[in-house]
């Protein structure tokens, strides 16, 4: 099956899911951008281009780690981890951005705009911008800048302008808003770079073809690494690229279950949390450039949203997987922000490894299943992103007295240095 | 029925379809060089602020009004109307109050009114429930600016049967290719959009405005509006002789802002529009 035909179907459609919802003004810029990536897809030189400054820069292929300690401590599956954190810039945002970095050569423009929620999107932005030698103006909400400070840091450093989106709930879903704003003003010279396989067509096809690559790269790895394939596939949802990327390889293999963990941040019932589809929550809805699962009230005003990690604090899902969830394709658990904290500890504790709070999410669930699988079985867990982004979170949530005591410290050094 | 004799005794050229926005505006324009539409967000600052800006409107001889039913992502919005979005929803209004509002509007004033809104607003109450609700609230049409031609083949149907207009706009960066399609779509009015951005901006009104009406025009037998940036009788003046009607949005809720019902007051008699 090969979702991306749609010679039988509406173009940009799964099902009744994607389409493309987007002011008249931006017609001409969209179809421009979809008869380049048309270009770029069928052209093999592209890809290969693609994997050659991945291999340079970002250090692919990632490995795969085989956890030993962590599959003998939960007694079931062989746990292994593609390793996307090993990535430059430490997720796999890289690879979506090196991609449309590339793309963005052939459309002959300068400037370009992102929107990030943890960061990490933003932050591969302004260093694929800083190489490439575009321009760059990154949108990230007001409650995001101040939780993720740590690559606001990098992203302005890098030569990126960041802006502080003061509307609406002042997270992810508001600073898309704000690039389409900007794009409908600036499209003649601007591209803007989606972080995830969200929006209008061709983003969650094109984001979803760049993280093609970890699927395919995890697929030979693990073969080669165990003769298997895997039994199941974890990997955490917030819009869903990195799921997308993973599941790719697999999705041609009926005995490989794919599951996908959305952040069911304080759990069913809270109304506080970002679960689209593990709860029962959202309904289909149009926002934001396209038709999916969204978290909204009864006259399709976007609901709060809420997630320990801000990578995963968005109303809608990749309408890929809204359609391969209602075929049965993918399967959906929601991990709490409590259970999430617990499988870090745990992972730092047992493995050395430090996934970022978003990815820990595809922990939670695999370490809640690995147990009931046997010891011959395979878990593969994609280890999006690497959580040093998320020490002041991460510090808050194990109440870690001496890193309080040395911010304190630090906060008092600067404001003696201000008087 | 009745609306639709009141327009009959004003005489229409044999042919003329007798309903809907176009022979509304077509009608007028025999007695006035250039139309005004304004525009009010629902329920911001209150309904009861919407409806004296509305009386203002109906005294300065305005003759469309958008009623906007707020959404929580307006993302062709300007910075102005994004806060008047959200500080209406956050005040508790509902599309049940926007169409409850739209009726009283509707009974007490002249202008003709059409709902501006996001589409998810219509695609969660349903397509056929929603343009019933319009319908039953006396609206004319409604312009959905995240609602392409290629998305809206079933909602246009329907709306034909009830003879609502399903306004589409036009832009600058449209090919001709594309405002041909947008033409063979277009009903009751089109609605130029003056330039690229969001709400909210000056345009400068320039031959790249009448170059756009001219292309708007080679594409569409139906009146043109021209929205987006205009904010004066200056821009009236210009826009006279070429465009049916001037679209005002954001200089009115700014003056608004500034200096509430005087300064509201003040601003559309600027316009002298009638």
């Amino acid at each position: 099956m090969d979702i991306f035909d749609f010679s039988d179907g509406r173009e940009g459609y799964y099902g009744e899911y994607g389409g493309v919802f987007l002011p008249e003004i931006l017609h001409e810029t969209i179809e421009e951008l979809l008869q380049c990536f048309r270009e770029c897809k069928s052209d093999p030189g592209f890809w290969q281009e693609y994997e050659s400054v991945l291999q340079s820069y970002s250090g692919r292929p990632t490995p795969i780690t085989y956890l030993e300690n962590l599959s003998r401590h939960l007694g079931g599956a062989q746990i292994y981890v593609k390793r996307d954190d090993l990535n430059h810039t430490g997720s796999h945002k890289v690879n979506n951005v090196v991609g449309q970095g590339l793309l963005c050569k052939r459309l002959g423009k300068k400037r370009v705009i992102a929107e990030t929620g943890a960061g990490q999107h933003g932050f591969a932005t302004a260093t694929m911008a800083a190489k490439f030698g575009y321009d760059c103006r990154i949108y990230m909400g007001a409650v995001d800048v101040a939780r993720q400070r740590p690559n606001v840091f990098w992203m302005e450093n890098l030569g990126a302008e960041v802006i502080s989106v003061e509307d609406g709930q002042k997270t992810l879903k508001d600073a898309v808003n704000e690039c389409m704003r900007d794009w409908v003003t600036n499209m003649s010279d601007t591209h803007y770079i989606l972080g995830t396989a969200c929006g209008p067509h061709p983003f969650p096809e094109m984001v979803s073809w760049f993280q093609s690559i970890i699927g395919k790269e995890a697929r030979k790895q693990l073969l080669e690494l165990t003769g298997n394939l895997p039994d199941r596939v974890y990997a955490c949802v917030g819009g869903g690229s990195n799921a997308m990327g993973i599941f790719q390889g697999f999705m041609e293999d009926p005995s490989v279950e794919l599951i996908g963990c959305e952040a069911g941040g304080k759990g069913v019932g809270s109304y506080m949390h970002s679960a689209r589809l593990a709860y029962d929550d959202a309904k289909v809805g149009v926002a934001q450039g396209y038709k999916t699962y969204f978290l909204q009230n009864d006259d399709g005003n976007m609901s709060e949203t809420h997630s320990v990690a801000a990578g995963l604090d968005y109303i809608g899902i990749n309408p890929i997987f809204s359609y391969l969830w209602e075929q049965g394709k993918v399967r959906f658990e929601a991990a709490t922000d409590e259970e999430v904290k617990e499988a870090l500890k745990l992972v730092m504790r047992t493995e050395g490894l430090i996934p970022a709070l978003e990815t820990t999410h595809g922990f939670v669930t695999a370490i809640k299943e690995a147990p009931t699988l046997g010891k011959n079985e395979i878990i593969l867990i994609n280890q999006s992103g690497r959580g040093d982004k998320d020490i002041f979170t991460i510090a808050d949530a194990l109440n870690d007295s001496k890193w309080k005591k040395f911010i304190d410290g630090k906060a008092q050094d600067y404001r003696l240095e201000r008087n | 029925m009745e609306k639709i004799y009141r327009w009959q005794s004003t005489g229409l050229q044999a042919g003329e379809k007798l309903v809907g926005i176009e022979s509304f505006i077509k009608d007028k324009r025999r007695k006035k060089d250039i139309l005004v539409m304004g525009h009010v967000v629902c329920g911001y600052p209150s309904f009861e602020e919407n409806f004296s800006a509305l009386e203002i409107m109906e005294d300065a001889g305005v003759d469309l009004v958008e009623l906007q039913f707020p959404f929580s992502e307006p993302s062709a919005d300007g910075p102005l109307f994004v806060k008047a979005n959200e500080m209406s929803i956050k005040s508790g209004t509902t599309v049940n109050m926007c169409f409850e509002f739209m009726s009283k509007v509707t009974k007490r004033f002249s202008f003709k009114v059409l709902m501006m809104g996001y589409y998810n607003t219509i695609f969660q109450l349903g397509e056929e429930a929603f343009l019933s609700r319009l319908k039953d609230s006396g609206g004319e049409g409604y312009i959905i600016p995240d609602l392409p031609v290629e998305e809206a083949t079933k909602l246009h149907t329907l709306s034909r049967d009830l003879d609502l207009d399903p306004i589409i706009l036009m832009t600058q960066t449209s090919s001709d290719d594309r405002l041909k399609k947008l033409g063979e779509s277009s009903r009751g009015m089109v609605y130029a959009v003056a330039r690229k951005g969001v709400t909210g901006s000056k345009t400068t009104m320039d031959e790249s405005i009448d170059s756009l009406i001219s292309r708007c025009r080679a594409n569409t037998s139906v009146p043109l509006g021209v929205g987006f940036g205009i904010s004066s009788k200056s821009d009236l003046d210009f826009l006279k002789g070429k465009a049916d009607v001037a679209i005002i949005g954001t200089a009115a809720l700014q003056a608004w802002e500034t200096s509430h019902a005087n300064g509201y007051k003040n601003f559309f008699e600027s316009l002298q529009i009638s």
